[in-house]
This record gives C-alpha cells, sequence and structure tokens, in this order.
C-alpha cells in the first residue's frame, strides 16, 4: 500500500477501516542468503538497501525484542554532518544526503526537519578549531556557516550569552542538520523492507553461531537453528555481548548515555543547540518537549539507566546557557547503551570469520548514521568490499595506527 | 553508585575516575617475541562481559589510590572493592 494524501482522505472517508499492518509475522525459513541480527535503525536500514538498492533476495532480520525497541527508541533523534576527518566527514555527509530524500524513498513521514543545529564557541582556540571544521564540511560538500554572537541572540535570544565562565563568541551552524522521528525510521525502513519480501523476525534471540572450519554456516536462536550464506550483526550497544558467542573481542566498551525530555512546551528551541564545553545539547520535539542530554556516565554499563552524578551535570550544563530550563520540569529520562569504540568511529567491516560481518562502535553518534550505515553495510555484504564512503571503517586500523579520533582522546572510551 | 573504599569507607562514586578493565594492569611483556600483537590487544581489546567486571577506579578528589572494583555492568552493583596495589602484587608484580 503505498502512502499519499490522496489515501488519507480517501480513508478518513471510509472510517479507516482500508489501513493494513504494514509489515507481515512470518516463521523464519531453514536458510535464507542474508541474517541481519538486530532489528533497529541499522539493521532495517541494511535489509532495506539490501533489497532495494542492491537487489540481493532471501533476506531476514532478526530482532530479540520488538524492531525499534533498542537505541533507535532511545537516542535524542538528531541529524548533522559536521565532523572534521577524513574517514568521517564524506560518510556523514553521504548519510545527511540520504536522509534529505529518505521519506521520498520509502514512502514514509519521518518528519525529517531540518531546523539547523549550532555548535557554541567560547574561546579564540575554539573559534580556530570551529572554523577549521567548518572548512572541512564545506571541502566534502556540506554546508557550514560561522555564527557570531550578534546573530546567535537574535535567533536564540533565551541563550545566555554572558556566562562568566562560558560566554557565547559565536557559533558553528549547519543549516542543514536537525531532527527526525526517529521511531518512523525504524518503522519505515521495516515496512520498506518488508514489502520487498524481508523477513522480519521479531522475538527472535540469537543465542550463538554456528562457525565451521573458519566459517559461519548460520545462526543458533530462540527460535532453532537458521541458516545463512552470510550473517551481518548490527546490534550497537551490545555488540560485545554477541560477538562473544563467535569468540571475538572487539575494540568496543558499552557505556551507559541519558537522556532527557521536558514537559510539552509551546515552541522556544529553533533548532538544536550545542554547549559542548558545558556537557549538554538540547533541542524542542515537534511535541513540545525539551529533548536534552549530554555526557556518558563513564563506566562499563549494559544497565539502560544511570545514575545521578549525571543528571546533576547535565541540569547543571542546562542552567549555565539556558536559564528558562529551570521552569521546565523533566517528563522522562531514559538510558541507552553505546558500544563506545577505542578511537569514538564506527567499525563496518568483515570479521575473520568468513560469512560473519559486523557494524558496530557508533558510540553516541549511532542514529545521524542510520541511512548511511545501512546503505554501507549492504554494500559490503554484497561485494564482500567496503563501501568508498565507508573504507576506513575497519578493524585492523587500530593494529596499523590508523585511527579516526575525532577528539584526538587516544584508547579511552569513556572520553570520546 | 557507592564505592566501599578498603581504607575509607563508602565514598560517593563521583570521587572517583574510571579507567577501565582491571586487566590493564597485566602490562604485556615488550621483549617478548609477540610483543607487537600482544600490544595491540592489551591497548585495544576488550571482553566487555555483560555481568561482573573487574575495573579499575582512581580516587581522584580522595586518597589517590587505585582501587579494583568488581562490579554487575547489568544492576551496577559492586560486591568487591580492593587496593589495585594488593591485586598486583597478588598476581606477581612490584614484589
Amino acid at each position: 500500500m503505498r502512502y499519499s494524501g490522496f489515501r488519507v482522505i480517501k480513508e478518513a472517508l471510509m472510517g479507516h477501516s482500508g489501513w493494513k499492518p504494514i509489515w507481515r509475522t512470518p516463521d523464519p525459513q531453514a536458510h535464507y542468503d542474508y541474517i541481519i541480527i538486530g532489528g533497529g535503525g541499522h539493521g532495517l536500514a541494511t535489509a532495506y538497501y539490501l533489497a532495494k538498492e542492491f537487489k540481493q533476495k532471501r533476506i531476514a532480520v532478526l530482532e530479540k525484542g520488538w524492531i525499534g525497541g533498542g537505541n533507535v527508541g532511545r537516542n535524542t533523534t538528531i541529524i548533522r554532518s559536521n565532523y572534521l576527518l577524513d574517514g568521517n566527514e564524506p560518510f556523514y555527509e553521504f548519510s545527511l544526503k540520504l536522509w534529505e530524500g529518505l521519506e521520498q524513498d520509502f514512502n514514509y513521514n519521518a518528519m525529517v526537519s531540518q531546523r539547523g543545529i549550532l555548535n557554541l564557541i567560547h574561546t579564540d582556540a575554539q573559534r580556530d578549531a570551529f572554523i577549521r571544521r567548518g572548512n572541512a564540511m564545506i571541502l566534502n560538500g556540506s554546508d557550514a556557516e560561522m555564527l557570531t554572537t550578534a546573530q546567535i541572540k537574535k535567533r536564540y535570544p533565551f541563550l545566555n550569552t554572558h556566562d562568566a565562565r562560558f560566554p557565547i563568541k559565536g557559533g558553528l551552524a549547519q543549516r542543514r542538520g536537525g531532527t527526525v522521528r526517529h521511531d518512523a525510521v525504524a518503522w519505515g525502513y521495516a515496512r520498506g523492507a518488508d514489502s520487498r519480501g524481508v523477513d522480519i523476525i521479531q522475538n527472535c534471540e540469537v543465542t550463538g553461531f554456528r562457525i565451521e572450519n573458519g566459517k559461519c554456516l548460520g545462526v543458533e536462536t530462540s527460535l532453532g537453528f537458521i541458516g545463512a550464506t552470510k550473517v551481518g550483526c548490527a546490534v550497537a550497544g551490545s555488540s560485545g555481548r554477541l560477538m562473544s558467542k563467535a569468540n571475538m573481542r572487539l575494540p568496543i566498551e558499552s557505556h551507559v548515555l541519558q537522556a532527557f525530555v521536558s514537559e510539552g512546551l509551546k515552541p522556544i528551541m529553533p533548532g538544536v543547540v550545542t554547549f559542548g564545553a558545558g556537557h549538554f545539547y538540547c533541542s524542542q520535539s515537534d511535541k513540545g518537549g525539551l529533548v536534552f542530554g549530554g555526557d556518558i556516565d563513564g563506566y562499563n554499563s549494559y544497565a539502560q539507566r544511570g545514575n545521578l552524578p549525571v543528571v546533576e551535570d547535565v541540569c547543571e550544563g542546562g542552567m549555565a546557557i539556558f536559564p528558562a530550563l529551570g521552569r521546565a520540569r523533566i517528563l522522562r529520562m531514559w538510558g541507552g547503551i553505546m558500544d563506545m569504540s577505542m578511537d569514538g568511529s564506527p567499525i563496518i567491516d568483515k570479521t575473520h570469520i568468513d560469512g560473519l560481518y559486523f557494524n558496530g562502535g557508533w558510540c553516541y553518534g549511532g542514529f545521524k548514521a542510520t541511512p548511511a550505515s545501512g546503505f554501507c553495510f549492504a554494500h559490503l555484504l554484497t561485494n564482500d568490499a567496503p563501501h568508498p564512503k565507508a573504507a576506513a571503517y575497519r578493524f585492523n586500523r587500530f593494529e596499523k595506527g590508523l585511527m579516526i579520533d575525532e577528539k584526538g582522546m587516544g584508547n579511552q572510551p569513556n572520553l570520546h | 553508585m557507592i564505592i566501599n573504599h578498603p581504607l575509607l569507607g563508602p565514598r560517593d562514586s563521583a570521587e572517583f575516575i574510571y579507567l577501565g578493565d582491571a586487566n590493564l594492569i597485566d602490562r604485556p611483556n615488550w621483549q617478548a617475541p609477540t610483543a607487537a600483537k600482544d600490544f595491540y590487544e592489551y591497548a585495544y581489546l576488550r571482553d566487555n562481559p555483560a555481568g561482573w567486571h573487574d575495573e579499575l577506579w582512581f580516587h581522584e578528589a580522595g586518597d589517590r589510590s587505585w582501587l579494583v572494583v568488581t562490579r554487575n555492568t547489568l544492576t551496577h552493583e559492586i560486591s568487591n572493592v580492593a587496593l589495585a596495589r594488593d591485586v598486583a602484587r597478588l598476581r606477581g608484580r612490584s614484589k
């Protein structure tokens, strides 16, 4: 069923009796050409692009809970491509371009809203670094713009530009950045994949891999063994847990990141504002809630909930830059589990096991990468060679000294 | 989280800096023929378990001692805290 304005009007006149479930609930087959483990944004996008762009058949997505119930449902919905390094910026710009055409591509309203993102600067050194970053973005075909304090004051009059410690001296803006309705991304990809014959199998937990003579023959699941020619893992957050079943140790630690949403307010925040120096960022959802967050808690965790010191730290940062925030009440807060990699950048690569492929290590930046991650992973699965935009995201970069370390923090995952 | 410091008693975890897996105590031998591979694995690969995890915490806002904390990464429950010095000696280091 194609969605359109005409269809909405027709259904309104018919008492909305014609809408159908947007994906099937199939039983698993004995063997697939491709099994994608993880029915989150990245896994569903991979299946979608495998079927649509790379014309592959016999694909299944295995999800241990319900699709979209992991990190694609637990993030702060921001899209952007404001990276510095050559290994990253072309990939994230590719992703932003896919976001721009996504709704037409999969015929689903994901509420992609390019309301802009602003990174605040407070010092001369930060200004130099952000000018350099903006130039790197422009060189890679993206958009970037330096704003003065007066321009920021005009667009964001509620910001405290005269904080004693962090006065706002300008900002780096990317107008094409913005927010997306995160659940709709999972649902849109699921619908698009399902309509092209992909089996989406929910409540099917992978409990192990069947590996013989260095080749992956399929996966053991809570619904029995399912054979596959190629198995792709896209379970960021739980990568360590899953890949340990194939006896793999990863350059990844799992950490918890908290996020918060206030009660619904009238429009105040036009876009996304990040206050990196104070470990705080904020946007406003279409329902009116201020969506904000800060740093990861900083210790290994799979608990999907954080602790109070970080709550205090985030709220302090928010109050310093956005004092009106203090009048809003926090409605909900939650924690998501991040694959924190050793250089802060992701991995999309083959493993040393034939037929087993890995996608993970997204740190706290996986949501914006969803379309390009799916596209490049589907390319890797089909062609056994990395997509040119993701060619740097290899396992061996740590051994070879080819780290993609945006923050220059070294192998200390809780600092990325 | 409250970390029960062996010398100072219960302390707020916010006083500490987290480093990571306690296996970082076992620095490889730089003269071994496999040193390059050993150091790659030491520096970059992690077990990252879901469950009990031995990890290094530094009491920065306290007595500046290094601790090995045994903590459950699924519940944040802490079952054991020891001075990293004692753990390293038990493993045969710094006799």
